[in-house]
């Protein structure tokens, strides 16, 4: 048996070292450092010094944090455009809600419960959708966001009504959604959606730096590749589908609490799904943390701009029209790169 | 041994393979073919991404068409591409690790230690923890190689692992290459234009032309056949 390497050092020395610096600020030394930096932030200083009316933006944004991430993560780290996330949203969004008004169940299994059923009927829609990819995948998607639109528009939210739908017909009678019971205050809500949201980031995280997450990365590259290497690539993209859903439809659940009453689909119709994957785009697709940029563009950044600068309705439109511009330029980008990869034959 | 029998490709109305039938012997054999011969359409054939008309291959005893493409990896068939496939998102050791992963032959050592074992095999053992991207082109197509020689496979398909290489790293490479079916076990297909390259690695080599088999045999005697030459290089004529 000979070794090569030994008689090859030739192959050692070729890339160069990173240097000590570089090590330091790696991801591994670096990444949990600022991670215990911003939720330290976000946990304590926002609610600090912040008012009541910015409190309700970084809500919102923690919420959109993790809607954002869960597309983040199959566009950037699976290759899939999905414009079915806010569908996904969606579900948990209603599921979290009708179960907080039948039952008494703790709030955070409600969140799970939601996240999993959102789960099951991504898994399920995205089954078919799998056989198409690229741009035609973000259509079908974007066909599961209306129908979704159209469904929640006939069922409309529950508000502590009876039967399977639970609506109440008066509108003194409408409830809001209960929160769990140590986050009742708006500020206890949104510290409980800022570790909720830490989890959710961890738990993608965590399943990135294993076994799936190196498959996906296989399968974003090449998908003939990763066959080649012996991945089963539809299992794969539907386990990818899953997590999201279940991310999106925790998300959901977390926003079912911060809408004090009577819960509008605005929130989850088409344009939302479209605004989302632009603003994912705009915050950046492979990192985690785009997510969380992404989702400060769409909430807070937008109300800063609205509220505090002159001419706020042309910014608004500009950001708009911005996102709208990454969206189209990185969707045309990709279906080049998609072409020139395809498949060697 | 590889035993390939009468198979066939068709594309539409061209024949990539015609009638293909050979042997494989153990040990690292060459297949080389002007371009457009059906070399790659045979290793897609043998990965799956191509369906043949007709034809069978049987693998050490195992039909592999009657395998999905992903299951051959795991039974043991490794391939590597033209333009090579390292996984650039992921550090090298991920990248052998992820084909470590998905394949049935769970090695006695376990995973790191048959990953290790593999990067040392290639000499990339001292950039493990780099990311691909960080990398060139030689460290990426040795990067395939150690994803192919991992976890006890049973056939190795190489599709012109040295293109864009320069000489010196060619020369390592097929070094490389040869040691395979001593240190791993598995049978080696090599496709490559590069003669010295396939002479240096492999003791038998089979020529096609327009899908089909024109010569097989020992490496030396393939390459002296005149109608090999022929395929080559045109009408002797033009050669000359």
């Amino acid at each position: 048996m000979t070794t090569v390497a030994t008689s090859a050092p030739a192959a050692a020395t070729a890339a160069p070292r990173p240097s000590a610096l570089a090590r330091v600020v790696s991801n591994r030394v670096f990444e949990p450092v600022v991670t215990v930096v911003v939720l330290a932030l976000a946990l304590f200083a926002i609610p600090g010094f912040f008012d009541s009316f910015w409190v309700a933006n970084f809500t919102q944004m923690a919420v959109y944090s993790i809607v954002a991430a869960s597309a983040g993560l199959l566009y950037g780290r699976v290759g899939l455009v999905s414009l079915g996330q806010v569908a996904s949203y969606g579900i948990g969004c209603w599921v979290t809600m009708r179960l907080a008004f039948a039952t008494t169940l703790p709030f955070p299994i409600l969140l799970i419960i939601g996240g999993l059923v959102a789960a099951v009927i991504g898994v399920l829609i995205g089954l078919p959708a799998l056989r198409v990819s690229g741009l035609y995948l973000a259509l079908v998607t974007l066909m599961l966001a209306a129908g979704m639109e159209i469904v929640l528009g006939q069922t409309k939210f529950p508000n502590g009504g009876s039967g399977f739908k639970g609506v109440v017909k008066t509108l003194s009678d409408i409830k809001p959604t209960r929160r769990p019971s140590f986050a009742i205050t708006d500020t206890g809500y949104y510290r409980f959606i800022v570790a909720a949201a830490f989890v959710m980031f961890m738990l993608a995280s965590y399943v990135l730096s294993r076994k799936p997450g190196r498959a996906w990365a296989s399968i974003r590259q090449s998908e003939a590749a990763a066959l080649a290497a012996g991945i089963d690539v539809t299992r794969y993209k539907i386990w990818a589908f899953a997590l999201a859903a279940f991310m999106a439809g925790v998300a959901g659940g977390l926003y079912a609490g911060t809408v004090p009453k009577g819960m509008s689909i605005d929130a989850f119709n088409r344009q939302s799904a479209i605004f989302l994957i632009a603003v994912v785009i705009m915050g950046g697709i492979y990192s985690l943390w785009g997510g969380l940029l992404g989702a400060f563009f769409a909430t807070c950044l937008l109300k800063f701009l609205t509220q505090n600068v002159i001419g706020h309705q042309f910014w608004t439109r500009f950001a708009l029209s911005l996102f709208g511009f990454g969206l189209l330029a990185n969707l045309i980008q990709s279906t080049k790169a998609a072409e020139k990869k395809g498949v060697e034959a | 041994m590889i035993d390939v029998d009468g198979l066939s490709v068709h594309f539409g109305g061209v024949v990539s393979l015609d009638q293909m039938t050979i042997q494989f012997p153990e040990g690292t054999c060459g297949l080389i073919g002007p371009n457009g011969a059906g070399k790659t359409t045979f290793f897609n054939v043998l990965s799956g991404f191509v369906t043949p008309r007709s034809g069978r291959i049987t693998a050490m005893g195992q039909d592999l068409l009657a395998l999905p493409d992903y299951k051959r990896a795991r039974w043991g068939l490794r391939r590597t591409f033209q333009t090579e496939q390292a996984i650039e998102k992921l550090t090298v050791f991920e990248n052998v690790a992820t084909v470590y992963e998905h394949s049935e032959t769970t090695g006695k050592t376990g995973r790191v230690a048959a990953v290790d074992e593999a990067l040392e095999f290639v000499g990339l053992t001292d950039v493990a923890q780099q990311t691909v991207r960080a990398l060139g082109a030689k460290e990426r197509r040795f990067i395939e190689v150690a994803r192919a020689v991992v976890g006890q496979p049973k056939l190795i398909l190489l599709d012109e692992p040295a293109a864009g290489l320069p000489d010196a790293e060619t020369e390592l490479l097929g070094e490389i290459i040869r040691n395979i079916p001593d240190r791993v076990g598995a049978t080696v297909i090599l496709v490559d234009h590069d003669m010295s390259l396939v002479q240096a690695c492999c003791d038998w080599t089979a020529v096609l032309d327009f899908g089909r088999l024109l010569a097989s045999g020992p490496t030396a005697d393939v390459l002296r056949d005149p109608n090999v030459m022929k395929a080559y290089l045109g009408t002797e004529e033009v050669a000359i």
